[in-house]
């Protein structure tokens, strides 16, 4: 039988807030255990929650880049269960109001098409704490810095059919908020997590298949991975006469496989009811009027001008614009050099090489846009080849020196397109290789033209790789048949 | 001393009549010779007083004294106060100090006011006779045999009884009205919103409020003025400007419309409760108030109503009680399901842990629209009703409770002390003020009229309870238990 996958995410974004959604506590990651908890964090007796209202412009913000409808009143309930590392036995969230209502995201797949995920809704909640089991023989260990973070959840519809498009939908999401601004998308911190949940139908059927809730998958490799297993798993469950139940599954990356957490017959009951602590949050048009004036450039918006305006094939102008910080560089060394053909090639050839290599984000590139557009404008206008770019190009990277053009006269870079100069170069080499000239005589013509890469080489050698190669080669071809 | 108003006394300790530091030994040592019979106080902070005592002192010298330097005060222990047990009336946070004061504590003592201890209560406020308490029961000065009423019943029975001038009390469901009615002071409820809740242990967070309980709505109109106000730690304390309240006592009541809510004289009120409030209504009728009956009709609900949402809201405020962080731990925990279970059943008293399982069960899942739901609809007509009555007159008034302050132990089917609140209720689920006023006595058990303004009618609460008492001299009467220890 042909089954088909259909798979819905849960991504929960870490807001970039100085402070926390509910508290005035600072939100930076890493600090020592229980130094960013304040009393409202611990849930004292007595203290009480107040918004943090920059919680509340980037939720709106995010509503807005996915051309969402934007609740007029949303509102707080409280999600009541008991763990260690919520202080206050719920978790402050939005059930039945969320701040973000209906919208949709456009993916890319990798052959360069694309595809319309739509979001069921996002809503405003805080972050748990942390427990922390290792350390501590025989006991939990908790930390509660992390606790009262602003989270927005983003629920997606059931619209994905593979790990491929569910992984794409997630960088779609990574590269929203991080264009905003609103998170760091750090998934290796936590600021990014998701619950994946998947199942399976036999192709053409309508109604869904039972499905599994994969939790707190942290990285885009791992939700494909999930994803493969738990597709795998189902399907064979079911073929084997077996049938899939309704459960919350745990992925373990080292072994590359799903676990049962709990059954649908274990589950909580969270008791929502309206958090009576906070008021509704009320949201008129010219408070998102404001919002949606500061929303930058977003990614599905570069990505059409990059192919549309200035010509990059789709693939580059996904690549190039997947990240805000590697969109504005690319920018920024075209409107320095002026082609950008040659400034996406660049950006995305030696300096994601390069950047690669040392494991550094384009934001701390030792190269900056405008050396780096510079050095192409010098290939451009011919004062260098491009085995000398390369060179200019790790020179720079290596700071020594400032600009392009200091390193090209530093090193003597230059290309000689002087005929006179680049002809007496050739005469020498051709006379001193009286062999090579004679093999080149008695070859056939066809195979000739493979042949003058030698005397190329050696023309280039003697001008220490400055001669314009275009015209070694022309000139080259001219005299060594004038031989004939 | 003790025989004054906070009103008198403020003028005494401004003419030099008595220093603060007297006037503060004075209470510390009626606390001490009288509280051993009443229970009224959890804690008593005398050393810390004195201390504040001397600082007013040197300001009033200094001539730089605030309105209410000097004035001794007791806060119910449901208000943290920094560096304090406070306990809410529980074994569970028996061992907890507040790291912090509630917004009421911080402005009280920027008015210059000290406390002179914290007052016992139900537990965790759920109660109408401070029989809940894991402290003991508080006995009413007015008859030791008597309840003084709850959940404030410390605050109440301490202010009767002359051991302090007035005392902070907060009010779900009548836990300052009731109390002030059984012990025959004066109580006032504020409109929600009106007084911050921060750092006030919650119990039902929509409908929990704080006021003054003292002997004279002038002295309430003095201590209001201090705890009112928006405070941005509370988002549901209201962003309004405070009046003068006391400027407003004065006002004549001639042309004052009275309403009686023909729900409040019905079954199950005591013939001489309701007589004694008749006679009062009398005399502001005297004083050129006019008098017509309302209806509120759905009061009927009130209770049943109340006793969903409440209990609701506090399954899940009390669920930090968890024995992880603060508050008892239970000895030796096997696991983490056993440090919960047995860390709140060994935490939380009786009727605390019946509220958490009423309020568990209607806010789970097939229930929680039949009852949670159903409830805020019911809350609304409430709500409504008071609104449309409010259309027609100025004031509302009829008991504050069905009947005086019952025997210690009588109460002991819970739904027969849910009954007690019946005055009371609709108010707080309304979020409208009200104040209770002595009014009389059932016996040696003191009667309390109870008024009702429209949201934020505090000042004219106060105005309408000022002039009563200015034409009365109930509220003036005290226990002879508060004379023994002259």
């Amino acid at each position: 039988m042909q089954w088909e996958t259909v798979i819905g995410l849960e991504v929960h974004v870490q807001l970039a807030t100085r402070s926390k959604i509910f508290s005035g506590a600072s939100t930076a990651f890493g600090a020592e255990p229980n130094t960013q908890a304040c009393a409202v964090d611990l849930g004292l007796p007595g203290v009480l929650p107040v918004l943090n209202e920059q919680a509340v412009a980037m939720a709106v913000q995010f509503g807005l880049a996915v051309h969402a409808d934007i609740a007029e009143v949303s509102v707080f309930d409280r999600k009541n269960y008991f763990y260690p590392d919520l202080p206050k036995g719920y978790q402050t969230s939005q059930m039945y109001h969320p701040i973000v209502g209906p919208g949709d995201v456009e993916i890319t797949l990798e052959d360069g098409s694309t595809k319309r995920i739509r979001i069921h809704h996002a809503h405003l909640e805080e972050d748990a704490g942390k427990s922390l089991h290792e350390d501590f023989h025989g006991m939990t260990g908790i930390d509660l810095n992390r606790a009262g973070t602003p989270l927005l959840e983003i629920v997606s519809e059931p619209d994905m059919r593979n790990a491929k498009e569910a992984a794409a939908y997630l960088k779609a999401i990574h590269s929203i908020v991080t264009y905003l601004g609103i998170s760091d998308g750090n998934m290796a911190e936590g600021s990014m997590r998701c619950d994946v949940n998947v199942s399976v139908r036999p192709q053409g059927q309508e109604a869904f298949g039972t499905r599994a809730e994969i939790k707190n998958v942290n990285s885009f490799r791992f939700v494909e991975r999930a994803i493969a297993f738990e597709v795998e798993r189902q399907i064979e469950l079911i073929e084997d006469g077996g049938s899939v139940v309704q459960e919350t599954r745990l992925f373990d990356p080292d072994r590359d496989e799903t676990r049962s957490m709990r059954t649908k017959e274990e589950a909580n009951d969270y008791r929502y009811f309206p958090c009576p602590d906070l008021l509704p949050v009320v949201l008129d048009q010219a408070y998102l009027d404001h919002l949606r004036e500061q929303l930058p450039e977003l990614p599905a918006d570069k990505r059409e001008r990059f192919q549309n305006e200035l010509g990059l094939s789709a693939y580059d102008a996904n690549v190039i614009s997947a990240s805000r910080d590697m969109a504005e560089f690319f920018e920024a060394v075209h409107s320095e050099c002026g082609d950008a053909k040659q400034a996406a090639n660049w950006v995305q050839g030696e300096l994601s090489g390069a950047l690669n290599r040392e494991s550094l984000s384009i934001a701390n590139s030792p190269i900056s846009a405008r050396q780096l557009g510079e050095l192409i404008s010098r290939v451009l206008d011919d004062t260098i080849n491009g085995k000398a770019a390369k060179e200019v190009f790790q020179a720079l990277w290596n700071g020594q020196g400032e600009s392009a053009d200091e390193v090209i006269d530093a090193k003597g870079l230059k290309q000689v397109t002087d005929t006179g100069a680049i002809e007496a170069m050739i005469d020498q080499v051709i006379a001193d290789s009286p062999a090579q000239v004679a093999q080149y005589r008695d070859s056939e013509p066809e195979k000739r033209g493979k042949m003058i890469g030698y005397f190329v080489g050696q023309v280039m050698k003697a001008s220490r790789g400055t001669a314009n190669p275009q015209q070694v080669n022309g000139l080259l071809k001219e005299k060594l048949d004038a031989l004939l | 001393m003790y025989e004054k108003t906070l009103t008198q006394l403020v003028a005494a300790l401004k003419s030099g009549e008595f220093s603060s530091r007297e006037l503060t030994a004075h209470y510390l040592q009626r606390i001490e010779k009288a509280d051993g019979k009443l229970n009224s106080f959890i804690s008593v902070t005398a050393e810390q007083a004195l201390k504040q005592a001397e600082i007013a002192d040197n300001e009033r010298v200094a001539g730089n004294a605030r309105p209410l330097a000097g004035i001794p005060l007791a806060l119910k222990d449901i208000f943290c106060t920094l560096g304090v047990k406070t306990s809410c009336g529980s074994k569970m946070l028996d061992n907890f100090i507040a790291p912090y004061n509630a917004t009421v504590v911080e402005k009280l003592n920027a008015a210059g006011t000290i406390s002179l201890g914290k007052t016992n209560m139900d537990e965790f406020a759920m109660g109408s006779s401070t029989e809940n308490s894991y402290y003991g029961p508080v006995k009413n000065p007015w008859d030791l045999t008597a309840v003084p009423g709850g959940s404030s019943g410390g605050s109440a029975a301490a202010v009767a009884a002359g051991l302090v001038p007035a005392a902070m009390g907060t009010d779900t469901g009548g836990s300052i009205r009731q109390p002030a009615a059984f012990c025959g002071i004066t109580g006032l409820k504020p409109t929600y919103g009106r007084v911050s809740r921060f750092g006030i242990i919650a119990y039902a967070s929509s409908l929990d409020q704080a006021g003054p309980m003292a002997r004279s709505a002038e002295d309430c109109a003095h201590l209001l003025g201090v705890i009112a106000g928006y405070d941005g730690r509370d988002s549901t304390s209201v962003a309004r400007g405070v009046p003068d309240y006391v400027e407003g006592l004065n006002a004549p009541l001639s042309g004052l419309k009275i309403g009686l809510p023909k729900e409040y004289f019905g079954d199950g009120l005591d013939p001489e409760v309701e007589k004694a409030v008749r006679e009062a209504v009398k005399v502001y009728q005297s004083l050129g108030a006019t008098v017509r009956e309302v209806s509120l009709p759905h009061t009927h609900y009130a209770i049943p109503a109340y006793y969903v949402i409440a209990p609701a809201e506090a399954s899940s405020n009390l669920s930090r009680y968890d024995g992880v962080r603060f508050g008892h731990r239970c000895d030796n925990p096997s696991d983490l399901i056993d440090l919960y279970t047995r860390s709140r059943a060994e935490g939380f008293g009786e009727e605390v842990k019946r509220r958490i399982l009423i309020g568990t069960h209607t806010l789970s899942e097939g229930f929680f629209d039949a009852y949670y739901t159903k409830a805020q609809q019911v809350r609304r007509l409430i709500r409504q009703d008071f609104l449309d009555a409010f259309e027609d007159v100025d004031v509302l008034m009829g008991p504050a409770s069905p009947t005086p302050a019952f025997d210690l132990g009588a109460k002991k089917d819970p739904v027969s002390m849910y009954l007690q609140d019946i005055y009371t209720i609709a108010v707080n689920l309304a979020g409208i003020p009200g104040i209770s006023v002595p009014a009389g006595f059932v016996g040696s058990r003191p009667v309390g009229l109870q008024i009702l303004g429209t949201h934020f009618a505090e000042a004219q609460l106060l105005n309408v309870a000022h002039q009563f008492q200015q034409a009365t001299d109930w509220h003036l009467q005290r226990p002879a238990f508060a004379e023994e220890y002259a």
